[in-house]
């Protein structure tokens, strides 16, 4: 039995493009050549320029977007899913066991629902309770799980305030029992110290629930914390991966220095440290060859300019990869 | 400078099937010419709702209190009803950059369209002039390929151009007053640093007052020249932002820094302030913190003293309960 939960093996996700119907179709090239592995019982964060592909990936490894080539595994104890070649009846059952919690907690709520129905919805659509009595069961349990007060269930949406309504739509995602969590910015919208409070639960949870976690954001202070392996990306591929304490003492790629460095700050000094980028980011329809980086590249290497040395990663230390290009040209 | 927002004493309540709600409790804030005010607070401490206010872009179930007044430029806002008024705030003397800004596109209507058609709208301007215009901002907010983003929609930007060309869309009216519901959640921290750097020149050039909404301390130091916390649909604390910051009094204001995660200790556990938010439906009376405060006075537990700003340093302002529990 493999270690690992989810596997990714030479993912690319492309869009058409077409300004017209009468101009040529364009490509643009969302996700690129991914390879990842996800432990069961991790913490996984995946962090990035906007616009990377992150949401993308992640949609793919959920099976809400279609993979262009490659292909992506889920190993569930008694059989695996390689969602390539997924038949549709097989689609719902996995779509039991890997999840979505929304980036936001205030659209992904239907108002007109109470917490109750709303949390019991994917139970009922899927199926996978028997009865209404089952039905209340299961919303209770998940719903004291996540901290939620049980009269809160008769209640509609508008009583709560961002944080609850953060956990409204994580019992939502749990109360199917999923083995796999795709978190997109679960937190970015709430203050930081109900994002403590949050990941704090689903810290707890995953041990609780034997729960593994793909988690998106754009905090990497948030993430330093909660995520034991951390893959940073920009434009489509990943440009750096590591277990999170290495990345953030070590780093080694030009991109996830800038990033580190213009994490803000209160503390007036630490703010001047930023490493500035200035430079044209690049088109995801037009991506430069060899490091996709170098147009912003504070301090690019010799060979980095002439664009020769394909992307892709190597491993420098232990469960340390780089894009080779960073490592070959300096 | 000038004075060009002031809010004084507004209540915003709403009609629910449950009761009514009291999202904003009596605040008073200003904004002058060139200066950058930063609200930070809770989830549904009140922040948007107040910004809509501004705007009158609050529901029809909404209900203001009578003395509550919103100035903008000599004329009190609130009281605005017929359309031709409301059009010389909304998209006129003032533009809001929204939380979602799925929300702030139609669906159906190209990115590009709708920031022209706003354009003309607005200025006396010919349609090719408000394209270079838009495909300008669209540039210098970081977007590339700004012709063909021009002409998709909104759902094939990733969640960062969305909210670029949101940020694009609300400057290239160039507002007296721009209302900046958090602007730079959905961006990676190089480009926010980049979309702040623009959004501070042309704040300067323009001389715009701007209200600068986000729950990251980092950039409302950054950003704001001025800060107000709000918990529960109060402003607990007020005042110049590196004042507050370093020397915050309020248990509310010193609980959200010390819940900063810390870069440097990553084995530190994450602080969150202990207890609930209320439900709005059951507001605490006296302080509306002291259901999770950590170290009340007798009489702020019990709910005896009243919500009211003191001035505990010149323009450093502080509930009177919070100031004096530890
Ligand atoms: N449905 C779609 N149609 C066309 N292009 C799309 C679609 N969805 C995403 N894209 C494009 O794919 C690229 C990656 O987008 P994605 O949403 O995955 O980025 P992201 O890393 O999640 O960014 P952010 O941090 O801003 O949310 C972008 O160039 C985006 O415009
Ligand atoms: N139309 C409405 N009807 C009823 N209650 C509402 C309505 N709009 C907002 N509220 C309530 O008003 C309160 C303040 O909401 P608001 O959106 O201003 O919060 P916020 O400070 O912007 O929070 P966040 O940081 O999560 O965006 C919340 O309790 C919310 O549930
Ligand atoms: S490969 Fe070269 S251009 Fe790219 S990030 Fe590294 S040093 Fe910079
Ligand atoms: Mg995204
Ligand atoms: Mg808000």
């Amino acid at each position: 039995m493999s270690d690992n939960l989810i596997s990714v093996n030479n993912v690319c996700v492309n869009f058409d493009y077409q300004e017209n119907f009468i101009s040529k179709k364009q490509k643009i090239h969302a996700v690129q050549n991914i390879n990842i592995k996800i432990k069961k019982g991790s913490f996984f964060g995946l962090v990035g320029e906007s616009g990377s592909g992150k949401t993308t990936l992640g949609r793919a490894i959920l099976g809400a977007n279609k993979i262009s080539s490659g292909n992506v595994i889920f190993h569930d104890d008694d059989k695996d899913y390689d969602l390539t070649t997924i038949s549709k009846d097989e689609l719902k059952e996995y779509r039991k066991k890997a999840q979505l919690i929304f980036q936001d907690p205030y659209a992904a709520l239907s108002p007109r629902m109470t917490v109750r129905d709303i949390i019991a919805e994917p139970l009922e659509v899927m199926k996978i309770t028997k009865n209404k009595q089952e039905t209340d069961e299961r919303v209770r349990e998940i719903a004291s799980k996540c901290r939620l007060n049980l009269e809160h269930l008769r209640r509609f949406p508008h009583a709560f305030s961002g944080g609850q309504r953060q956990r409204i739509s994580i019992a939502r995602a749990l109360v199917s029992s999923p083995k796999f969590i795709v978190a997109d910015e679960s937190v970015a919208a709430l203050d930081v110290s109900i994002q403590a409070d949050i990941l704090n639960l689903l810290k707890n949870l995953r041990k609780e629930l034997n729960l593994t976690y793909l988690f998106i954001s754009h905090d990497l202070s948030v993430v330093a914390h909660v995520c034991d392996v951390v893959a940073v990306m920009y434009l489509g591929h990943i440009v750096e991966l590591a277990p999170s304490k290495e990345l953030f003492n070590n780093p080694k790629h030009s991109y996830t220095k800038a990033l580190l460095s213009s994490i803000p700050s209160i503390d007036p000094e630490k703010q001047s440290k930023a490493i500035e980028l200035t430079g044209e980011i690049p088109s995801a329809m037009n991506p430069p060859s060899g490091c996709v980086f170098k147009t912003r590249c504070p301090n690019p290497g010799h060979d980095c300019k002439g664009g020769d040395i394909e992307m892709g990663l190597i491993e420098v230390s232990p469960g340390h990869w780089v894009d080779q290009c960073c490592v070959i040209s300096k | 400078m000038e004075e060009l927002l002031k809010i004084n004493n507004l209540d915003v309540k709403f009609d629910t099937d449950e009761g009514r709600i009291t999202a904003v409790e009596n605040i008073s804030l200003s904004v002058k010419q060139g200066e950058v005010l930063g609200i930070v607070g809770e989830s549904g401490s009140g922040k948007s709702v107040t910004a809509k206010a501004i705007m009158q872009l609050n529901p029809g179930n909404t209900i203001y209190n009578d003395d509550a007044e919103i100035i903008i430029d000599g004329e009190n806002v609130i009281k605005f009803t017929s359309k031709e008024d409301l059009m010389k705030i909304r998209g006129g003397k003032v533009s809001m950059i929204f939380q979602e800004p799925m929300a702030s596109f139609a669906p159906a209507i190209k990115i590009g369209d709708q920031m022209v058609e706003q354009l003309l709208l607005h200025k006396n301007i010919k349609k090719d002039e408000a394209k270079t215009i838009s495909l300008d901002m669209l540039t210098r907010v970081g977007i590339t390929d700004t012709e063909k983003r021009f002409n998709q929609y909104a759902f094939e930007l990733s969640g960062g151009m969305r909210q670029r060309a949101m940020i694009a869309m609300a400057l290239s009216t160039m507002p007296k007053l721009l209302l900046a519901d958090e602007p730079t959640t959905a961006l990676d921290v190089t480009i926010q640093a980049q979309v702040l750097k623009l959004m501070k020149d042309i704040i300067k050039e323009y001389k715009m007052g701007v209200i600068f909404i986000t729950h990251d301390l980092g950039v409302i130091a950054q950003t704001a020249d001025q800060i107000a916390v709000m918990y529960l649909g109060c402003v607990v604390e007020k005042g110049p932002v590196n004042e507050i910051l370093k020397n915050p009094k309020h248990p509310y204001t010193k609980g959200l820094i010390a819940a900063l995660p810390d870069v440097n200790n990553l084995e530190a556990p994450l602080k969150p302030i202990p207890g609930n938010i209320p439900s709005p439906l059951e507001r605490p009376t006296g302080c509306v913190f002291r259901t999770r405060c950590p170290h009340p006075t007798k009489e702020g537990k019990e709910g005896k003293i009243d919500m009211k700003l003191v001035e505990v340093e010149p323009g450093h302002w502080v509930d009177q309960c919070g100031a004096k529990c530890g």
